[in-house]
C-alpha cells in the first residue's frame, strides 16, 4: 500500500467518516486515494479556514474528533485561525497538512511553509512524518492526544513522498506510544474528601461551571450534585448548554456580560466550586476583587489551569465526570434556603432585559423568538460580538453540545462554518448560526459548500450596520468616535443568498420576525435571514474592563 | 519574591523539542537564565537543564507547563533535590597592563586552568557552580575581559547515601 492508502486505513480505524478539506499539489496522491474511498466523505470547502471551523463544529456538536485537510503552504496557513480557535476552547481536532517532499524541506521550495513551526504555540501537539514507517503510529498518537485529557488540536504534516512511498501495512497500532503523556483522570481521594468537607461547611456555595463540563460529558453528574446539595450554578459562555437554562438554580452566565445575579452571587459566596473553568479575564473582572469572601475549590483536568490566575484552596486534578460523581456520592444531602432565596431576589430584581420596541426589531427579540420556537432542541452557533452575547443571554438550552461559540479566541467568521460542521454531524437537527453583519462576511464563501452538500443551515443575521461590539466600546470608552466601525448596508444578503442558490429573506418589521423564522425553519435548504435590527443597541449589563464583577453598568435599563 | 530554580527536563530526543521548550518560555514570557541540552545514558532521550527565574507562582507554572509538553518525559525541580551543579566558562583575559603573576594567583585560587596564552591575553577555563564562576569573573574583571562564553548550569541529583556515610560527611 502507499502512504495515502495507509493514511485512509488509519482514519477509518479511528472511526473517521468525514473530512473537511481542500486539494492542492502535494496532497494530490491523497485526493486520488480518496476518489476511490467509499467510507470517508470528503467535504470540499471553499477556503481552508472554513474546513478547520467545520471540523471544530463537528467535534463540538458530536464529541468526536473533527478532521480537516489542506495542502502545503497557503493551504496549511489558511488553517491557522481555525486551529487557534480550537486550541483556545480545547476542541479535539486533527489537522492534516501536505508538505513538500522530505528532500526539499528547508529549501524554500514551491508552496513550502514550516507549518509545524507556525502552529507550535496553537496546537496541543504536532508532528511531521518523515518516514512512511512512522505514519500509522503517528496517526494513532495524534487522535489519542487530541481526544484525551484536556482536548485540543493536533496537526500532522505529511510530506509528498510519504503519500507515495510503499509499505506493507498489516495492522493499525493498538496503543499510542507516548511515554511523556499521561493525563490524570481520577481525582485524588484526599483532595476529594477535603472538597466534600469544605462544601458541607459552606453557607453560600456556588458552582462556577465551565466548558470542561461539556468536554467531559459531565452534565448529568453536575445535575445530581446540584439536586443533592441545592447549590446554585453559574456557567461561563462555554458552558451555557452544560446545565438547563430554565433550572431554578441556574443563575445564568457570569462575567463581563453575565447576569447581575450570577456576578453578585460570585462576590457574596463563601465557597466557589469551579468545575472545568479557567478563570478567564472576561469572567473574573478585576482579579484582586474576584470572589473576595470565597474559598475556592478547582476541579480541572489540566494542572496548569490551577492557580494560574486565582490562587485556589483545594485543587482537584482530574476528569470532571469522575470527580463530580465521587463528590456527590460522599456528600450529605443539603439545603441552602437563605442563600437560594437571596439569589432568587437578585434574579427577580435584575433580570436580563432590554427595552423592546414596536417600531424597530430588537436583536434580543429575535433571539428570544428563536428560543421560543426551537425549545432548546436546535444547535445554535454564533459569530463574535454583540450577536454572540445576545445569543448567550437570551437563548434557552436544554442539552450539552448545542451551543457552539468561539470564546477563547473570539473568532469572527467561526459561526457559519461551525454550523456546517455541526449539521454534517447532526443531519436531523435544526442548526442555526446567529450572526452579525460583519462576522458573517468573514467566511461567507462557505455558502457554496453548504448548498452543494445540502446542509440546510439557517443563518440569522442581526444586522445593525455596524461592527457592533466595537462600536459599543467606542460609544462607552472612546467618546463616540466611531473610527472604522460603520459598515452600513453594503451587502444585499437576499441577492447574495440567491446567488449561491440559497433562500434569502430581508425582515424589516417586527411583525414579520416570527413568521419568517417559522418559514425558514420549515424550509429544506439553507436560508439567510437578514434582520434589520435597531442600529445602536448595546449589550447589557456590562462589567467595564478592569472593574470588579459587582460594578456592572447597564445603560439605565434597570 | 523572585527566586531562581534549576530544572532538569528529560525529553524525547527528537527534532523540534528544543523549539517547543524555547517557545514555551518566550510565548508565556517566562524568564530563562540558561539552558543546556545534551544526550543522556539513553540515546532516545536528551536532558535539558534549565535555570529559570520568577516568583513562586511563575516557577510553579513553568514546572507544570513543561510537564504538559507531550515530548517531555520527566521534570525534576533540582532545587528541592540535593544536587551537584556545574557550569563551565571560557574567559579570555587581557594581560598587557597588569601582572600575569597576579592573574595566575586568582586562577590557582579558583582551580581554574589556563588553556591558551599570548602576549595580550590568557584564555582560562573555570568550572563550578554559577556562584563560583561569577566570583571568578569579579576577580578577573579588572584585568579586562575580552571575550567570554558560559555553558549554562547542568545538574545531577546526588546519590542516596546511608546514614553512616552522611554522618561522615562523605561525598563523591
Ligand atoms: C465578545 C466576547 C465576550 C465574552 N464575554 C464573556 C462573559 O461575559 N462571560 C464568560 O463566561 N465568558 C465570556 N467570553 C468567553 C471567554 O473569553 C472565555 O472563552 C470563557 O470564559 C472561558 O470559559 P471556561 O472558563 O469555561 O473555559 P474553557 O475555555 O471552556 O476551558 C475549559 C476548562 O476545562 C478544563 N477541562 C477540559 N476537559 C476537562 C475535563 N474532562 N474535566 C475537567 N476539566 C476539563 C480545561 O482544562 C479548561 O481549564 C467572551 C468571549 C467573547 C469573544
Ligand atoms: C477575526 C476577527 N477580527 C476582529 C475581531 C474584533 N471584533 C470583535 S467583535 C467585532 C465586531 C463584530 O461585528 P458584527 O459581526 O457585525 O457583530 P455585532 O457585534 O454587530 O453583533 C470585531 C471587529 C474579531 N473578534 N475577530
Amino acid at each position: 500500500m502507499n502512504g495515502s492508502q495507509i493514511l485512509l486505513e488509519c482514519l477509518k480505524k479511528e472511526g473517521v467518516d468525514i473530512v473537511f478539506g481542500y486539494p492542492g499539489g502535494v496532497v494530490l496522491p491523497l485526493f486520488d486515494a480518496l476518489y476511490a474511498e467509499k467510507a470517508i466523505n470528503l467535504v470540499l470547502v471553499r477556503h481552508e479556514q472554513g474546513a478547520a471551523h467545520m471540523a471544530d463544529g463537528y467535534a463540538r456538536s458530536t464529541g468526536k474528533v473533527g478532521v480537516c485537510l489542506a495542502t502545503s503552504g497557503p493551504g496549511a496557513t489558511n488553517l491557522v485561525t481555525g486551529i487557534a480557535t480550537a486550541y483556545m476552547d480545547s476542541i479535539p481536532m486533527v489537522a492534516l497538512t501536505g508538505q513538500v517532499a522530505t528532500s526539499l524541506i528547508g529549501n524554500d521550495a514551491f508552496q513550502e511553509a514550516d507549518i509545524t513551526g507556525i502552529t507550535r504555540p496553537i496546537v496541543k501537539h504536532n508532528y511531521i512524518v518523515k518516514d512512511i514507517k512512522d505514519l500509522a503510529q503517528t496517526i494513532k498518537n495524534a487522535f489519542h492526544i487530541a481526544s484525551t485529557g484536556k482536548p485540543g488540536p493536533v496537526l500532522v504534516d505529511l510530506p509528498k513522498d510519504v503519500f507515495t512511498s510503499e509499505m506493507d501495512f498489516t495492522s493499525y497500532p493498538s496503543h499510542p506510544n507516548l511515554r511523556g503523556y499521561k493525563p490524570v483522570c481520577e481525582g485524588n481521594k484526599l483532595q476529594i474528601k477535603k472538597a466534600v468537607e469544605m462544601i458541607e461547611k459552606a453557607e453560600r456555595p456556588l458552582l462556577y461551571v465551565g466548558g470542561g463540563v461539556v468536554l467531559s460529558g459531565a452534565s448529568e453528574e453536575l445535575m445530581k450534585l446540584v439536586e443533592k446539595t441545592e447549590i446554585p450554578v453559574t456557567t461561563t459562555l462555554m458552558a451555557m448548554d452544560a446545565f438547563p437554562s430554565d433550572h431554578k438554580l441556574n443563575l445564568g452566565m457570569l462575567g463581563m456580560h453575565g447576569t447581575r445575579c450570577a456576578n453578585y452571587a460570585v462576590q457574596e459566596s463563601d465557597l466557589l466550586i469551579a468545575v472545568g473553568a479557567r478563570f478567564d479575564d472576561r469572567v473574573t473582572g478585576k482579579v484582586a476583587d474576584f470572589a473576595p469572601h470565597a474559598k475556592i475549590i478547582h476541579i480541572d483536568i489540566d494542572p496548569t489551569s490551577i492557580s494560574k490566575i486565582v490562587k485556589v484552596d483545594v485543587p482537584v486534578v482530574g476528569d470532571a465526570k469522575n470527580i463530580l460523581k465521587e463528590i456527590t456520592s460522599q456528600i450529605k444531602k443539603m439545603e441552602h434556603k437563605d442563600w437560594v432565596k437571596q439569589t432568587e431576589e437578585w434574579s427577580k430584581e435584575f433580570p436580563l432585559t432590554y427595552r423592546d420596541s414596536e417600531t424597530e426589531i430588537k436583536p434580543q427579540y429575535v433571539v428570544e423568538k428563536i428560543a421560543e420556537l426551537t425549545k432548546g432542541e436546535a444547535i445554535i452557533t454564533t459569530e463574535v460580538g454583540q450577536n454572540q452575547m445576545w445569543a448567550a443571554q437570551f437563548s434557552k438550552f436544554k442539552k450539552p453540545r448545542t451551543f457552539l461559540t468561539s470564546g477563547g479566541l473570539g473568532t469572527m467568521g467561526y459561526g457559519f462554518p461551525a454550523a456546517i460542521g455541526a449539521q454534517a454531524g447532526n443531519p436531523d437537527k435544526l442548526v442555526i448560526d446567529i450572526a452579525g453583519d460583519g462576522s458573517i462576511q468573514m467566511n461567507i464563501q462557505e455558502l457554496a459548500t453548504a448548498v452543494k452538500y445540502n446542509y440546510p443551515v439557517k443563518i440569522v443575521i442581526l444586522n445593525n450596520g455596524w461592527l457592533g461590539m466595537v462600536r459599543q466600546w467606542q460609544e462607552l470608552f472612546f467618546g463616540k468616535r466611531y473610527s472604522s466601525t460603520f459598515i452600513e448596508d453594503s451587502v444585499d444578503f437576499v441577492k447574495l443568498a440567491e446567488a449561491y442558490g440559497a433562500k434569502g429573506y430581508r425582515i424589516e418589521k417586527k411583525a414579520d420576525v416570527e413568521k419568517t423564522l417559522k418559514e425558514a425553519f420549515a424550509h429544506k435548504g439553507l436560508v439567510i435571514m437578514d434582520f434589520k435590527t435597531s442600529r445602536e443597541e448595546n449589550v447589557w449589563p456590562m462589567v467595564p474592563t478592569g472593574a470588579a464583577l459587582h460594578s456592572m453598568i447597564d445603560g439605565g435599563l434597570a | 519574591m523572585e527566586q531562581t530554580k534549576i530544572i532538569a527536563v528529560t525529553v524525547e530526543n527528537q527534532p523540534g523539542v528544543l523549539a517547543r521548550v524555547a517557545g514555551l518560555f518566550s510565548g508565556r514570557a517566562f524568564n530563562i537564565i540558561s539552558l543546556a541540552v545534551g544526550e543522556t545514558e539513553d540515546e532516545s532521550m536528551s536532558r535539558m537543564t534549565i535555570v529559570a527565574r520568577g516568583d513562586e507562582g511563575v516557577l510553579e507554572q513553568i514546572l507544570k507547563q513543561l510537564n504538559k509538553l507531550i515530548d517531555v518525559i520527566k521534570v525534576v525541580d533540582m532545587s528541592v533535590e540535593k544536587c551537584i551543579q556545574r557550569e563551565l566558562a571560557l574567559i579570555k583575559v587581557g594581560v598587557d597592563g597588569k601582572s600575569k603573576q597576579e592573574l595566575m594567583t586568582v586562577v590557582d585560587i579558583f582551580r581554574a586552568k589556563v588553556l591558551d596564552v599570548s602576549n595580550e591575553s590568557f584564555t582560562i577555563e573555570v568550572t563550578g557552580t554559577d556562584e563560583k564562576i561569577n566570583g571568578f569573573i569579579d576577580m578577573v574583571e579588572s584585568f579586562g575581559i575580552k571575550e567570554m562564553v558560559r555553558t549554562g548550569t547542568i545538574a545531577l541529583t546526588r546519590a542516596k547515601k546511608t546514614k553512616k556515610q552522611e554522618a561522615k560527611g562523605e561525598s563523591k
